[in-house]
């Protein structure tokens, strides 16, 4: 028997009188690839943001390996394995490629409390860099700095910050939200051959529904904070309700109402 | 090539810094003396501010009581310079604990506001405590004993002292330098960038800026333990909120983007000021535009504006 990676039983927020999600739960097996997918608003975004610390849960749990970690801040979470990336783009615009992935490294090797050495010549941490962004195939940018890259060189740097503190569970949120059908597809092939290396954990939330089917083992749809669904790609693509409310072929109306 | 031609001009600057008390005037002696040690005040101010990202309106705090540590000890215990200099880095360091465990916890702002009202409570205890602080004329009358280390110095004699704080800032500048250099100081500068995101890589975004704060005043600490000997006082004015705002202004005139910006900025600062004053009474109002035009037209300071044209240049 497969032991989850991470449970999360009836995880809830409330702000004020908005239930944002409501009575969550999901089992995620190691190694495999869980896409989340519903209409801007459906909670997705608040989902992860309990689950990575950044917003504490108004009820329920999250067990990450069979540690609660429920409710304890980012940094924490962080050192326990689970790394996630953010809608927004979200690095350190005046240091280089290199060195924004150098940061992560240094914070997960405990090398931010050395204060008398000489951070440009760490060399294992510079040569750890470097092999992430061959990883993600942009270690050409490594001296640029990280705010004049193109856009989505920028989410591969953030997916290469993510990786960089050997995660036992990596959420990405919208990977390729805002990138050019090249830049998609690119992602996508890399997002999936990290998958099968059979190193990771991934959770996905993500609107391209071609890079939902092509990633997802599972795939937990979400319906104004509830859990509408969840089921193989193929369930739920033939599932009625999710069609109706979210793949939207029969009813427009519910998605211009929920996309506010 | 460019890092050998910053090099041999600092080596230049630093051969002319040495040389002062043999070529300047008595009186250049005393300026340059100020110039170093409010050099180290503002740069480490620029720890906590240009590095970390913080404002800080209380650093006026770390140096005054620096000074009175000094002062106290010279007068009660009558330590070595050098050991009495160690008293005031600790006294800073311990302040400096104290003041930062709560304001860390805030942003921006009431970080800013925060710091500010402690400064304002050192400076009323320093005032007012008179036993201690002998209120408002401060501690004076302290005699310079010996230097430490068996070492036979004449601090009393202004050539002498202006090497001696000289070598201590110079050396106190290399310390702080390779700190801002190292893993830690990378850490402090991507803090300063995106705070949020040093926390999901796994670190307490809020020790970290209390590591940079107690670190950042104990070196404050150690410039106001200089000033006391330099002034022959140590008075409540230098732990006045205007104090903490001569880092502030010679960090942005020298450039916060470079770790020798607030040395440059504390220069132009005193000789601006030595100069201005010795013909008109406004001295603020000149200061004022200067700093308007900085912020308006070189935000990267002076130092900062003429390292950064000339690196474009040499391309």
């Amino acid at each position: 028997m497969i032991h989850p990676i991470l449970t999360i039983s009836n995880l809830t927020k409330r702000f004020g009188g908005n239930t944002a999600v409501s009575g969550i739960n999901l089992d995620v097996l190691p190694k495999e690839t869980i896409a989340i997918i519903g209409p801007n608003g459906a909670g997705k975004t608040t989902f992860y943001n309990m689950v990575s610390g950044r917003m504490q849960p108004s009820e329920g749990n999250i067990v990450l390996d069979g540690k609660d970690i429920t409710g304890l801040p980012p940094h924490k979470i962080s050192r326990l394995g689970v790394s996630r990336s953010f809608q927004i783009n979200n690095i350190f615009p005046e240091m280089t490629v290199q060195e924004n992935v150098e940061v992560v490294l240094s914070a997960f090797h405990g090398h931010g409390r050395k204060l008398f050495n000489i951070a440009s010549r760490n060399t294992g941490i510079q040569q750890e860099a470097v092999v992430l962004l061959k990883r993600l195939g942009i270690d050409s940018l490594k001296s640029q700095r990280a705010e004049v890259i193109s856009y989505g060189d920028k989410r591969l740097l953030e997916i290469a910050m993510v990786l960089a503190t050997q995660p036992k569970l990596v959420l990405l949120d919208e990977p390729t939200a805002g990138m050019t059908p090249d830049e998609t597809r690119r992602t996508t092939r890399l997002v999936k051959s990290l998958a099968e290396s059979g190193d990771y954990t991934f959770l996905i939330t993500e609107h391209d529904m071609d890079v939902v089917f092509g990633l997802a083992d599972r795939i937990l749809v979400m319906h104004r904070g509830e859990k509408l669904f969840a089921g193989t790609p193929e369930e739920v693509k033939n599932h009625p309700e999710v069609r109706r409310a979210y793949l939207g072929e029969e009813d427009d109306d519910v998605i211009e109402e929920t996309s506010a | 090539m460019k890092t050998k031609i910053l090099l041999a001009i600092l080596a230049v600057v630093m051969v002319g810094l040495i040389a002062v008390p043999w070529i300047a005037s008595y009186f250049y002696i005393f300026i340059f003396t100020e110039i170093l040690i409010l050099g180290l005040f503002a740069a480490s101010f620029n720890l906590v501010f240009g590095y970390t990202g913080m404002l800080s309106f209380g650093h006026a705090a770390f140096f005054g009581i620096g000074s009175y540590a000094m002062a106290l000890v010279l007068i009660h215990l009558e330590w070595p310079f050098l050991v009495s200099l160690l008293a005031s880095m600790g006294a800073a360091a311990l302040l400096a604990l104290v003041i930062g465990f709560f304001c860390v916890r805030l942003n921006e702002v009431y970080f800013a506001m925060l710091t500010l009202a402690f400064g304002m409570m050192v400076f009323a205890i320093a005032y007012q405590w008179r036993s201690v602080t002998n209120g408002s004329d401060g501690l004076a009358g302290f005699s310079l004993g010996s230097f430490g280390f068996g070492l036979d110095l004449t601090l009393g004699n202004p050539a002498v002292y202006y090497h001696v704080v000289l070598t201590i800032v110079a050396i106190a500048s290399a310390v702080l330098y390779v700190i801002c250099r190292s893993s830690f100081g990378m850490i402090l500068r991507a803090i300063r960038q995106n705070p949020e995101r040093v926390s999901f890589a796994g670190l307490n975004v809020r020790t970290y800026r209390l590591v940079a704060f107690v670190i950042a005043g104990a070196f404050a600490g150690l410039a106001g333990g200089l000033i006391a000997p330099f002034l022959r006082v140590a008075s409540p004015e230098l732990l006045h909120w205007s104090m903490s705002a001569e880092p502030i202004l010679m960090a942005i005139l020298g450039g916060t983007g470079y770790f020798l910006g607030p040395f440059a900025g504390a220069a132009v600062f005193v000789l601006l000021e030595t100069w201005i004053t010795s013909f008109t009474e406004s001295w603020m109002l000149v200061l004022g535009i200067i700093l308007a035009l900085m912020v308006i037209f070189f935000r990267k300071g002076l130092l900062g504006t003429i390292l950064d044209w000339w690196m474009e240049v040499k391309k």
